[in-house]
């Protein structure tokens, strides 16, 4: 599949920054992170920041950016369309949740019900876009089941990096933090790990005799002319395809810079101590950063779509 | 809206036969033609005549070597040549209709054929990624996704001649391998040659219950065209005819 750099950016950016909400309104009810109104006001507007960033970058994706908002409609059915409404709902509760922060009422009882909404509508957003990819039976890379918890856990672990780095520019940044990070990161590492075993192992069952029925009279189906002589949208949309021994090489990047070098980062920065754990943590951010966006680039250009059968793939 | 019919009235669909296509292309251009000013219009092309030209195409024909398998003694069968017309099959369970956020994409309750509103499609291209059949084509120009209307603009069309009245594919081809009628009405014309003909949906395991069907090519028979000379033994016993004797005469001749 090709990777549109606008979904890129959008799942990236929007995924840390709802891992980022998820863990200011959580910890925040649960008094784990600092009450004070600049930390809090900076953590948000970073947060809503890079959820808004990632939603208008991925109307770049759209051929009429100006309908997006017809998107809203459908959410009995597409995935799609209850990713839009989730994401604009939670704004509600996180927008709440900012008020409160500036007039200092995160001791009342609405304000952490505010943040534990804002924390649901944030996962549920992130559940949401996995979602998309895990419904969709014609391209097996992603049909499956560890796909939307495995954007949920990308997503707090991301966040959770962003947020020791907050701590540490406030110079709060604690062990339950530095643990909460080491643990989601290692966490999305053993799923993603899993998944890409997952997706090498299974049997590519179907072949261009599926796909035309021509396979019933027991031999083997050989496109020998295609449609037309230069390649249509289908191809260039469904027929992006990374080389393996590319794809090889860039899992072990996404591996260094998303989890290895965050990990070392965040433990690294915890036993140092400032000032020392803020050059740290941009660097492990950086690295999160860098490594994510290999990670979903991956996500792409593994995935084989099954009409690729029809232009000459061999099995799907 | 997205949720798909409970109950179409009818099964508009195609029924095409892959025996007597000839891959003339005729049926392509002839709908690229027709859906360039019809619904949905333009059917967009980038560079039609440059080096490396696009657009979008709503019917697409391909061709395949089909080979028979092993034949007798390890020796491989001639292969065969199959032209292969894939359009959107307007399947009774699309999931390109269920994803799409906007309710641009609908299947039409009274005849079961699958649209895209051009008005209302946002080109997030979502519906592409869930066609197996690859059947849906961006317009880049026009911004909004593209299919085949099975020519909803013309069969029902009453300013145009009754014969007219079928998907422009159908009318245009010279060899009858297009047939356009209603499969979900056993009696109808189309339901009987799929019956007769053994007419099969692509993919079925997928689950997505196409309505056009494909007739297979015939059967093939290997029989060997050439006939081995009969032998002397064959000739000289008492019942071999004349031919045999004939034919075994000019064998012996002709291998001096």
């Amino acid at each position: 599949m090709h990777p549109a750099y606008s979904v890129l950016f959008f799942t990236c950016a929007s995924g840390a920054g709802y891992g980022l909400l998820i863990w200011l309104a959580g910890l925040g009810a649960l008094g784990l992170v600092p009450d004070g109104t600049v930390f809090n006001v900076i953590g948000l507007g970073l947060a809503l920041a890079l959820i808004t960033f990632g939603l208008l970058s991925s109307t770049y994706h759209l051929g009429r950016p100006e309908r997006a908002w017809r998107a809203f409609s459908q959410w009995r059915t597409s995935w799609l369309s209850r990713e839009g409404v989730a994401a604009v709902a939670t704004y509600v509760p996180a927008g709440a949740m900012g008020l409160g922060v500036l007039f200092g009422a995160q001791d009342k009882a609405w304000w952490s019900l505010a943040a534990w909404l804002s924390a649901a509508g944030a996962l549920a957003t992130v559940w949401c876009t996995g979602q998309i990819y895990a419904t969709l039976k014609t391209i097996r890379a992603w049909s499956r089941p560890i796909v939307p918890p495995l954007y949920v856990v990308l997503a707090l672990a991301t966040g959770a990096v962003l947020l020791c780095l907050l701590l540490a520019v406030f110079g709060a940044l604690g062990t339950v933090h530095v643990w909460l990070a080491a643990a989601f990161l290692a966490l999305a590492w053993v799923m993603k790990a899993a998944y890409w075993t997952g997706i090498d192992s299974e049997r590519r069952a179907l072949t261009a005799g599926d796909a035309t029925g021509l396979g019933r009279f027991g031999g083997v189906v050989r496109q020998v002319e295609a449609p037309h002589t230069q390649a249509n949208y289908v191809m260039r949309e469904m027929g992006y395809h990374v080389a393996r021994k590319h794809a090889e090489r860039l899992r072990q990047l996404a591996v260094l810079l998303t989890f290895l070098l965050p990990i070392l980062g965040v433990f690294v920065a915890l036993i140092l101590g400032p000032p020392m754990d803020l050059v740290l943590l941009i660097v492990a951010t950086a690295s999160a950063v860098c490594g994510v966006l290999v990670e979903r680039w991956l996500f792409f250009a593994e995935a084989e779509h099954v009409s690729m059968l029809y232009y000459g793939s061999k099995a799907a | 809206m997205t949720s798909l019919p409970t109950h179409t009235q009818k099964k508009l669909g195609l029924v095409i036969d892959l025996d007597t296509c000839v891959g003339c292309q005729a049926c392509a251009t002839s709908c690229k033609e027709w859906n360039n000013g019809g619904y949905s219009a333009p059917l967009s092309d980038e560079e039609p005549y440059g080096a490396d030209p696009f657009g979008a195409w709503l019917n697409r024909v391909h061709t395949y070597e089909v080979s028979d398998g092993v034949g007798e003694a390890g020796v491989a069968s001639p292969s065969r040549t199959v032209h292969f017309p894939r359009s959107c099959l307007h399947c009774e369970t699309p999931a390109c209709v269920t994803v799409c956020p906007t309710g641009a994409s609908y299947k039409r309750s009274e005849d079961g054929i699958v649209l895209v509103d051009p008005e209302t499609c946002i080109g997030c291209k979502l519906c592409s990624w869930a066609c197996p059949y690859g059947a849906r084509e961006y317009d880049y120009q026009h911004g909004v996704m593209k299919k085949c209307t099975l020519c909803v603009d013309r069969i029902y069309n009453e300013t145009l001649e009754p014969e007219d009245r079928v998907p422009a594919c159908v009318r245009a081809c010279p060899t009858g391998a297009r047939h356009f009628g209603d499969l979900g009405d056993p009696a109808s014309d189309v339901s009987k040659l799929v019956a007769e003909r053994a007419g099969y949906d692509l993919m079925p395991e997928l689950g997505y219950r196409p309505v056009n069907k494909y007739l297979p090519p015939r059967a093939r028979h290997h029989e060997p065209a050439a006939v081995p000379a009969p032998s002397d033994t064959t000739a000289q016993a008492g019942d071999a005819t004349i031919s045999d004797r004939f034919f075994s005469w000019a064998d012996r001749l002709l291998s001096r």
